[in-house]
């Protein structure tokens, strides 16, 4: 494991870290998902005054308690939740009133949230049929896509029998396979069991090495965050607060 | 003793009640829903048992009943397929949409189901006695006329069709919509591509109810529409004139025609998955 991740890991549990947004401007790379005083509400729940700044190509993971907002973060950046105050950036782009399909935000939800009248193809071609991508072109990305994650041969199947990993795949698929700037994984591995979590682990490693998108990853783990993050952030009490590069 | 007293304590301590009090409670229970379903069973064995097989076939090859069962399914699909044309995208906004005066809005909808049927027909008249239903008659004329017919039974089936496409939709996990919008998918792609293909049995199912009632539908069209023969009578208008001139065999005859197709269309919204009707 790098020294970052641990020098991330330490941080986490130093209340005398400095605030997020002043450690990531001192990363040379540009800043690709930038909060500016987000306020959001879900239902009773709200959250004020967000700061984040997540540099380009970075794998930043998300932890909180449950019930701290990590999710009602994650829908604000992919716009599925208006904010009340303050400005979303996305590649220096103000997306704050766009609609999720003009923020090139794909989304991994914990639960796959796959449709299960589609064939994996049809998960997998969706992003590219909708920008009006050639047939040829959609078959080519979804055949690489398929490969990097093991699921070539799942491709004819209807999402409806598929096993929890294999769900997970799928619809790591469908949102990567449109190659979007940003990719949120709302707890992508709690549902599954320790074998298929190692093995999900593993190829989000695979897609971190192999890709250029801009990962944040929300959790409860520490393990997972560990493993994975290049940032390690932390929600607590309605505030983001600390990190590490 | 002493090894009963602590295997109690290891069980958490004794009932209060026992094997019976749930066999009565089961038997209580058992006894009122077996009731009630043997009033159903006799209701339509009554009627069945009570045609004259010899009038019923009398009764079906008279022209102005087979006129009436004409208008019934011509009225009672046109009336459908109107329905379902506007319940779909309304069942949509109720169950995703939030807006200021939605539970108001709920509310309304329900209004025809709950409103007394003679009420819905006199309502519908009085709307055509308006100086803009007056000049709805003039490019078209409704009143006591065949669209009399369609009209009467889309405003109440509508509201049918709309609770049940709805609870379709329901069913479904708003989190595949949202993320096929993030993956790029306009509203339009999202319904008809991710929602539409989950709930087509709930929509046809809604479609299979809405027909049936449709084609039962009495008050408002008689209020409406009239029962002029071989003009505006459909098979429960047609019943209630047989009844009133005493001819109670021919009645029964097109009960048994209506009951039949009804059936046929339960059976049918049951084969769709339609469990809530």
């Amino acid at each position: 494991m790098s020294d970052a991740v641990h020098q991330g890991s330490a941080c986490l549990s130093n209340p005398s870290c400095v605030s997020l947004a002043s450690t990531i401007q001192s990363v040379a790379r540009p800043v690709l998902i930038k909060l500016e005083n987000v306020s959001v509400r879900a239902g009773g729940f709200a959250l004020h005054a967000l700061t984040l700044d997540v540099s380009a190509g970075a794998y930043a993971v998300l932890m909180g308690r449950t019930g701290s907002g990590k999710t009602t973060v994650l829908e604000a950046i992919c716009g599925l939740r208006q904010v009340t105050n303050g400005r979303i950036r996305l590649g220096g782009r103000d997306v704050t009133d766009s609609p999720p399909a003009a923020r090139q935000v794909g989304l991994v939800p914990q639960d796959a949230a796959l449709f299960p009248t589609m064939t994996v193809y049809d998960h997998l071609a969706l992003g590219l049929r909708v920008r009006g991508h050639g047939n040829g072109r959609i078959a080519q990305r979804v055949e690489e896509c398929a490969d990097t994650l093991g699921i070539t041969n799942l491709l004819t199947r209807k999402a409806s029998g598929l096993s929890g990993g294999e769900q997970q795949r799928v619809a790591l698929g469908r949102a990567l396979s449109w190659q979007p700037a940003v990719l949120c994984l709302d707890e992508p591995l709690s549902a599954l069991d320790d074998e298929t979590r190692a093995e999900i682990a593993q190829l989000l490693l695979t897609v971190k090495a192999s890709t250029q998108v801009t990962v944040l990853h929300i959790t409860h783990s520490l393990s997972e965050c560990r493993l994975l993050a290049d940032v390690a952030l932390r929600l607590e009490d309605g505030r983001i607060t600390q990190a590490s590069a | 003793m002493t090894r009963r007293v602590s295997e109690s304590r290891m069980r958490g301590g004794a009932l209060p009640h026992s094997a019976w009090g749930d066999g009565i409670f089961w038997s209580i229970v058992c006894a009122l829903s077996g009731g009630y379903a043997l009033l159903i069973v006799a209701l339509l064995l009554s009627n069945v048992g009570s045609v004259s097989w010899g009038v019923f076939l009398d009764v079906l090859v008279r022209p102005e009943i087979r006129r009436a069962a004409v208008v019934s399914l011509v009225s009672a699909t046109l009336s459908t397929v109107l329905a379902m044309w506007v319940a779909t995208p309304t069942a949509y906004l109720l169950a995703r949409a939030r807006f200021r005066g939605k539970g108001l809005l709920d509310a309304l909808f329900d209004v025809p189901l709950v409103l007394p049927p003679l009420v819905v027909g006199v309502s519908l008249l009085i709307l055509f006695r308006t100086p803009a239903g007056r000049l709805v008659e003039r490019v078209l004329p409704v009143t006591y006329e065949l669209p009399a017919i369609i009209l009467a039974q889309f405003a109440v089936v509508t509201a049918l069709a709309i609770r049940t496409i709805r609870a379709a939709f329901e069913q479904i996990d708003v989190r595949q919509e949202q993320v096929a919008l993030t993956v790029g998918c306009s509203r339009r792609v999202v319904f008809f591509e991710i929602v539409l293909p989950q709930a087509w049995r709930g929509v046809l199912g809604a479609a299979t109810l809405a027909w049936a009632r449709a084609l039962g539908e009495f008050g408002p069209v008689l209020v409406f529409a009239g029962a002029t023969r071989m003009k505006t009578e459909v098979l429960p208008t047609a019943a209630f004139i047989e009844l009133s001139v005493g001819n109670v065999q021919a009645a029964l005859a097109i009960s048994l025609v209506m009951i039949v197709a009804a059936m046929l269309v339960l059976g049918l919204a049951r084969r769709l998955g339609v469990r809530d009707v």
